[in-house]
Formats: structure tokens, sequence, C-alpha cells
């Protein structure tokens, strides 16, 4: 029988966080990281950027086997975990072998939706993981035809990688426009106008009929009759958290698994953060929320293991992400849905920032765009501001002379 | 071969504050610090090559603009993950209302 320790399950950017921000905040025992998949954890946001540029950045391992090994923490790679036995206090693995623990982080991350309409067919494809960027680089040729259905985050780095590939892209959106989920009209309607220059064939609004392999690649029908044939079809249409562990160990799902603001499920020894989890966000009330962001991931995991460690410490993060396509970059942090009315600063070389204020003047989130990383140190001392609940005047964010440093330190 | 660069005016920067300065084929980030002394620091952060003269400078830390990874400018220890690579720093002086940086 194996000393109980910390055991963490997904070997992504939340769990691995957790890992070593155990032993940073001084835990001696054993720590025991679980992954499914079969390389060292690493780094997911360039999958869909860099890893598919015609010269591909290679894996981005979050940290070397050495300092996996310097920190004592056992990793175990292609290794599912079946069940969790809470009385026991252990898991089960795929092997039939238990691992008893101290505390259990559950940091499963979550999965592709999946699109039941191209079942069957052998020319869609998803993307999560490294094997998934890798097929789907190989096939990004410069003569490919590529259809991509889903006009989010996923769909759009992927429009925008394959076109600096050189093949030809169709984006798909069922709504009437780009980003509606997350994203400001505003800054979608930048961004869609950077795909068109581009030369992406952008179609929102759209529905689709059936999908059928014809040849060497897929033809896509739409209910208004159109058809587009391809030889790659990517589907990004979002993601659902993976919670089958934790239901089938009684615990509560709701949108992920449920956790309160110190990422403990009903069961004291069991917690769970990043994309897997759903949790009350406390500068909104308590409002519930699930996040697929990669700062969130790092953030809770490190939040995690401060709790396995019984610290009590509540989640105070204000969420932020971000997304390159082409030269831009767009930033947000908040969430928009919270403002009631916005205030726009031009930050120059066409960037601009929009200020989500609630209806009694408080600033709730704030969302930006612009070539590099123009607005970025703007978006981050908003983010400080949102989180302190401050409701600098209107006509001071919107003037660009005036530092958002300065209205920080009022 | 240690040689010194005029970088910029000691007025471009704000206190707490960074830009940047392109030399010869290298970036670098020069640094205000609050209590008005000036600093230098390779210019892309050690993670991803990331300009540190778009992010936050709050006290004696920089802030990558991209995934929030910290350092301290002074000595350019990597404080918070994802960072573990600690950035190189350049001695500086100014004068005349000068900013140099000393390049080896």
């Amino acid at each position: 029988m194996n000393e109980r320790g910390m055991v963490i399950v997904g070997a992504g950017e939340c769990g691995t966080r957790a890992a070593f921000a155990l032993r940073e905040e001084g835990f001696a025992g054993p720590i025991t990281l679980i992954g499914a998949e079969r390389h060292l954890p690493y780094e997911r946001p360039p999958l869909s950027k860099a890893a598919l540029a015609p010269e591909p950045e290679g894996m981005k391992a979050i940290a070397e086997a050495e300092r996996f090994a310097a920190a004592d923490i056992r990793l175990l790679l292609q290794t599912q975990v079946v069940a969790i036995d809470r009385k026991a206090k252990s898991v089960e693995l795929g092997d039939g072998s238990r691992l008893p623990y101290e505390k259990l982080l559950l940091a499963t991350g979550a999965r592709p939706r999946g699109l039941p309409l191209a079942e069957g067919s052998g020319h869609c494809v998803y993307l999560r993981t490294h094997d998934d960027a890798e097929a789907i680089a190989k096939r990004l040729r410069p003569e490919a035809r590529i259809v991509i259905i889903g006009g989010g985050f996923i769909g759009l780095e992927l429009a925008a990688a394959a076109r600096k590939r050189g093949g030809a892209v169709t984006v798909l959106e069922a709504l009437p426009r780009l980003l509606a989920r997350a994203v400001p009209e505003e800054i979608a309607a930048v961004m869609t106008a950077a795909h068109r220059q581009n030369g992406v064939d952008i179609r929102c609004g759209v529905s689709l009929a059936s999908f059928g392999d014809e040849g060497r690649g897929v033809r896509v029908s739409l209910q208004d009759g159109a058809e587009i044939a391809a030889d790659l079809c990517i589907i990004g249409i979002g993601a659902i958290p993976n919670t089958e562990l934790a239901e089938r160990a009684g615990l509560a799902v709701v949108n992920g698994i449920r956790v309160d603001e110190r990422l403990a499920t009903a069961d004291p020894s069991i917690l769970a953060a990043g994309d897997c989890c759903s949790f009350p966000l406390e500068v909104y009330g308590g409002r519930r929320v699930r996040l697929e962001a990669w700062r969130n991931a790092n953030d809770q995991g490190s939040l995690a293991a401060r709790n396995m460690l019984s610290r009590g410490e509540a989640h105070a993060a204000v969420p932020w992400f971000w997304s390159d396509q082409y030269d831009l970059t767009l930033q947000v942090a908040g969430l928009v849905d919270e403002g009631k009315h916005t205030v726009r600063r031009d930050a120059g070389e066409g960037a601009f920032i929009l200020f989500h204020l609630a209806a009694d003047g408080r600033l709730v989130a704030a969302s930006g765009i612009g070539p590099g990383n123009t607005v970025a140190r703007d978006i981050r001392l908003a983010e400080m501001l949102i989180a302190r609940r401050a409701a600098p005047p209107p006509e001071k964010l919107a003037a660009a002379e005036t530092k958002l440093k300065s209205l920080l330190a009022a | 071969m240690a040689e010194w660069i005029e970088a910029c005016a000691a007025d471009d920067i704000d206190e707490e504050d960074v830009i940047r300065f392109d030399h010869a084929g290298r970036t670098f980030a020069i640094y205000r610090s609050p209590d008005d002394e000036y600093f230098a620091t390779d210019g892309l952060c050690t993670h991803e090559k990331v300009h540190l003269a778009d992010g936050l400078v709050m006290d004696d830390v920089i802030e990558c603009p991209k995934h929030n990874g910290r350092f301290n400018y002074k000595t350019g220890q990597a404080l918070r993950a994802p960072v573990c690579v600690n950035l190189k720093t350049y001695p500086v002086k100014v004068e005349a209302g000068k900013v140099l940086i000393q390049l080896d």
C-alpha cells in the first residue's frame, strides 16, 4: 500500500500547476499527478496558434521531466482513473490498482463538444490535444480546402492558422455574428473584418443540414441548400466538462463539478479546479460560472493546492482571457454581460478598449483589441479596478490621456 | 568588452513604468522605479517571446502582458509561474539626463 498523499487527476495546466504549488507551499508528503495522455504535461494555448504555423513550434512542456523529479512529483502518464472510493479515500486506476489520498484534486478539464451530424465522417476532426494539433497541422497544406464549424475562439484561431498556411478557409457559424458568447459586437466586428481581409469566407446565421464523405474530402450541406466541399472539416463548437468521474462518486454536477469559493466539493477531502468545475464568482455576488481559460486553470491550480493544505482561501480572481489572430490580440477581463453601459477609449494604432459599467457605475468588465499587446496593460489595470469594485468616472475612462494607473490609486 | 549605450532620455519613462529599447538586433526593457531609479533587462519574457515593455510595472515587479509571469526587474529573479527562468539584467547609469545601459 502506498503512503497516503495528495492525488491530482488531470495533468493539464491546472493539475500540473497544483502539483508544483503544493511543493512551493511547503508540502513534503507524496504528490501523484495522473494524466491520460502519453506526453509530459504541456501548454495548450499554442495548439491553435504556433503549433499550426508554417514552421511549427514543437510541444511546449509546462515543465521538463527533471523539474518533476526535482520536486519529487510522481507523474503517472497514460493512466485512467476509473473510480473514486470516497469511504476508503482512494482512487482506482485503469489497471485495477488503488491509490489512497489525503486530499484529491479533480482537474479533469473539458473535451470538445461533439457534432452528431458529423459522426461517421473520416474528414471531420476536433482540437483538444497535442496529437490532435499535429494531425491537423499535417493536413493544412497550401492547396487544402478547410471548413471550420463554429466561429468562436478555437474556430477563428484555426482559421487564421490555416490561412497562414495558404489554405482556402470557410467558417460556418450558427449565430448571427462571430464570438457572440464572450465578446462585444464592436470587437467581434474588428476580428471579422481581419478574417475577411485575410480571405476567409465567413458565413454567419447558417444551419447545417448534412455531412457526406466524398472521395478524399467531405461535402457540408446547409439548410439553405448551399454546399461546401472541403478536404478537412474542423469542428469547434464548444467544450463540455469532464465530470463523469465525480458524478459516479456521487458529487454534485451542475455545468461542471460543483465547488464552493474555496474549490471544495461537498466532500471535504475532494476539490475540483479549472475547466471541469463550476464555482461562485465573488466579484459578481456569487454568480456561478465555469471558465475555459488558461489563466483560470493556472490560478485555480495554485488556489486548489493551498486549500488542499487547508488554507481556506476564497477564489477572488477576475476572469481574464486572450486570443491571438493574425497580428491582432483581443483581451477580456471580467464578464461582459454584467455591464449595462459601455465607455470606449481609443488607444492608437486602431486599438481600443471598451469599459463595461454596471447600472450603479461600477466597472464590471473591460474588453479590448489591437495589434500585438497594445491593450494588454490597460486591460490588466482594468482587471485590478474590477477586483476593487471601483466606479471610475466614465469621462476619465474614455480619455486616453488619463492613465488607468492613476484611477487605481484614487 | 563593456560598452555603454544610450537608451533613452531619463524623462522618456514615467515613474513606475517601462519602455522598449532596441539596439543592434537585440531588444531590452528599460525601467524607472517608483523611487526614481533606472534598471534594464532583456526585453523578452523568458517564457514565451513577449515584449515585457507592454507589461505592467508594480513596485519592483514587471508582469508579462501575456501570461502574467512576474520578474523582479532589479534582480531579474523569476517570481511567478509560468516563468521559471530568470531575466538577464544590465547595469544602468543616468548622465546628463540620458539613460545609459552597459551591454556585454
